[in-house]
């Protein structure tokens, strides 16, 4: 879906886009019975609408504990939890998880229905009319990616990643404005995950919803999150962006969690527009007469540094020309300015 | 065989109430163990006790439970009913307890986190992804009631039981031969027609078209 951007734009075209979303928890504990220490250790924290955040940490942390408790599968001790202004015990339980999307790692599809009948579920419950659901259930399978054909085929009849995808359509179905995602690709293999999440990533930039995700997988959360929360026994270690992460950690466990000294990671989440800026502010000195205009290879604003530096690898070349989408020349990119940038220990506003 | 020849109205109504017999069984031990199965499948603490209540109940020999009966129920269908339905209930509960114990943890998780009631739950999630487990069950009670049932004809609740008390006390071999084959053929039929709704069923839980 990653190249599938036409059908992505015609299916959200009827789509309200979602301004609501936002998740605030308020000093909330858990404790399960027979532990002696929390699960949930008074946290506070806002989610802001339409954001993408991953919860990070190892296993035991309460990440999920976190997560289940905005859907009150798991109900807090203390505390309270505030979705778009409102306590989530102030509407009936069901109709709270109705507003919700979920998807869980072991995808939990029903066997014994269709795929068409699995992703209308919701839809049925809140009574919505044939006609709605056909066409909400025809957009989904485009949004996903997957032939309308397979309505019609059980979930043993899909693959390991398919069987996600129409897991995610179903958490969709009824357009909620919230996503808790409880790691849902660790069960798929390495090629399909990467594959899901860059579709995770394309659909959130066009949807729009407010997701939270659960992973122990720090490549994984680095890859998607628009903002880390990292956990460790029940607390929040820190919250901020993948670079404010790597860039100022908050202790050594972030440190080597994160590999804050890993200096590929630094470079994949710096782009090179952010050294056009930043050269622009300090007027950097550019020998432009030593980039070869000749040669092929062209750099792009969004390109990250990691992938600029094999591209300076493969080219052979000091430098090379950056292009924006209509080949317009922006400037030039080279090794210096890499260099430069790791000293510099990065901008911190820029991803 | 001239038994068979010469009253076959008679056989086939005695073979029509063993039919009654059994299928009112069936109904009244699905009436009491899917409710007190599906308890059990929530209030894991029960499971014990009400298991080893339905085991001891089991143990009890059938001519003697009939028997027990009498003064309460009197003679007839009534007590024979009684007594096949309380043995039942530890084939069909075991059974369908199982079939809901064995439901994929995230398939339940999945269904309360989209906000399926438990009403809903269970008539589109638990019911059928456990129906071929309960009618694996409904088969063994089928089975056992017709012949225990036999034994229900000592106490004048009719069924082919009868052919083979009287062939017993009359000492008419082409009786008892006659009711002994009528009661195989019902076995069996219960058993094959039970049985391919079961696998019905099963088919439909591994996403199969039928």
């Amino acid at each position: 879906m990653s190249n599938g951007v036409s059908p992505l734009l015609t299916a959200t075209n009827n789509m309200p886009v979602n301004e609501s979303g936002e998740i605030i928890f308020d000093r909330v504990s858990k404790t399960f019975s027979g532990n002696t220490t929390p699960a949930v250790d008074q946290i506070s924290v806002k989610i802001t609408a339409g954001d993408l955040v991953v919860l990070l940490g190892p296993s035991g942390c309460g990440k999920t504990t976190l997560l289940k408790m905005v859907n009150r599968l798991y109900e807090p001790d203390s505390g309270k939890i505030w979705m778009d202004g409102k306590e989530i015990h102030s509407l009936p339980v069901n109709e709270l998880r109705r507003q919700i999307g979920y998807v869980i790692q072991q995808v939990g599809l029903f066997p014994h229905m269709t795929i068409q009948k699995n992703i209308a579920v919701v839809p049925h419950l809140l009574g919505w009319e044939e006609k709605r659901i056909n066409d909400r259930l025809e957009m989904l399978m485009q949004l996903i990616g997957l032939p309308v054909s397979y309505l019609s085929r059980y979930p043993r009849q899909l693959s390991g990643g398919e069987q996600q995808r129409v897991g995610l359509a179903r958490a969709l179905a009824a357009n909620p404005e919230i996503l808790l995602m409880d790691e849902p690709f660790a069960a798929v293999d390495a090629i399909n995950r990467e594959r899901l999440q860059s579709e995770l990533i394309d659909l959130h930039s066009k949807l729009n919803k407010t997701i939270l995700f659960v992973t122990h997988d720090v490549e994984e959360a680095f890859r998607l999150a628009k903002k880390i929360i990292v956990m460790r026994a029940g607390k929040i270690v820190q919250y901020g962006t993948p670079l404010e992460l790597v860039t100022q950690p908050e202790n050594e466990f972030i440190e080597e969690l994160v590999g804050a000294n890993n200096v590929l990671r630094k470079l994949s989440l710096v782009n090179v527009n952010s050294i056009l800026k930043a050269r622009e502010n300090q007027s950097f000195y550019v020998e432009r007469s030593k980039t070869n205009e000749n040669i092929n290879s062209v750099l792009h604003p969004e390109d990250d540094l990691r992938s600029v530096i094999s591209v300076l690898l493969c080219s052979g070349q000091d430098s090379l020309l950056v292009k924006d989408s209509h080949n317009q020349i922006l400037g030039t990119v080279g090794y210096s300015d890499l260099r430069n940038m790791l000293i510099s220990n990065l901008p911190s506003e820029q991803k | 065989m001239d038994y068979l020849v010469n009253n076959f109205d008679v056989v086939v109504e005695l073979f029509l109430q063993h039919l009654q017999l059994t299928l009112a069984v069936i109904f009244f031990s699905l009436l009491i163990g899917i409710p007190l199965g599906s308890l059990l499948a929530r209030i894991r603490w029960l499971r014990g006790p009400v298991m080893s209540i339905l085991g001891i109940i089991y143990t009890i020999p059938s001519l003697s439970f009939f028997v027990l009966l009498i003064p309460i129920f009197g003679l007839g269908t009534r007590p024979a009913i009684i007594a096949l339905t309380a043995y039942a209930q530890l084939l069909l509960i075991r059974n369908w307890l199982v079939g809901l114990t064995n439901i994929e943890p995230a398939i339940l998780e999945a269904a309360r986190g989209m906000g399926l009631n438990g009403w809903q739950r269970f008539w589109q999630v638990e019911f059928p992804l456990a129906l071929p487990m309960l009618l694996a069950g409904i088969r063994l009670v089928a089975l056992s009631s017709i012949g225990i049932g036999t034994i229900a004809a000592f106490i004048n609740a009719g069924g082919l039981g009868v052919l083979l008390f009287q062939g017993v006390i009359t000492a008419n071999y082409d009786k008892i031969f006659t009711g002994a084959l009528a009661v195989t053929l019902l076995s069996f039929a219960a058993n094959y027609i039970i049985r391919y709704l079961e696998q019905r069923a099963e088919l439909k839980i591994y996403g199969k078209r039928i």
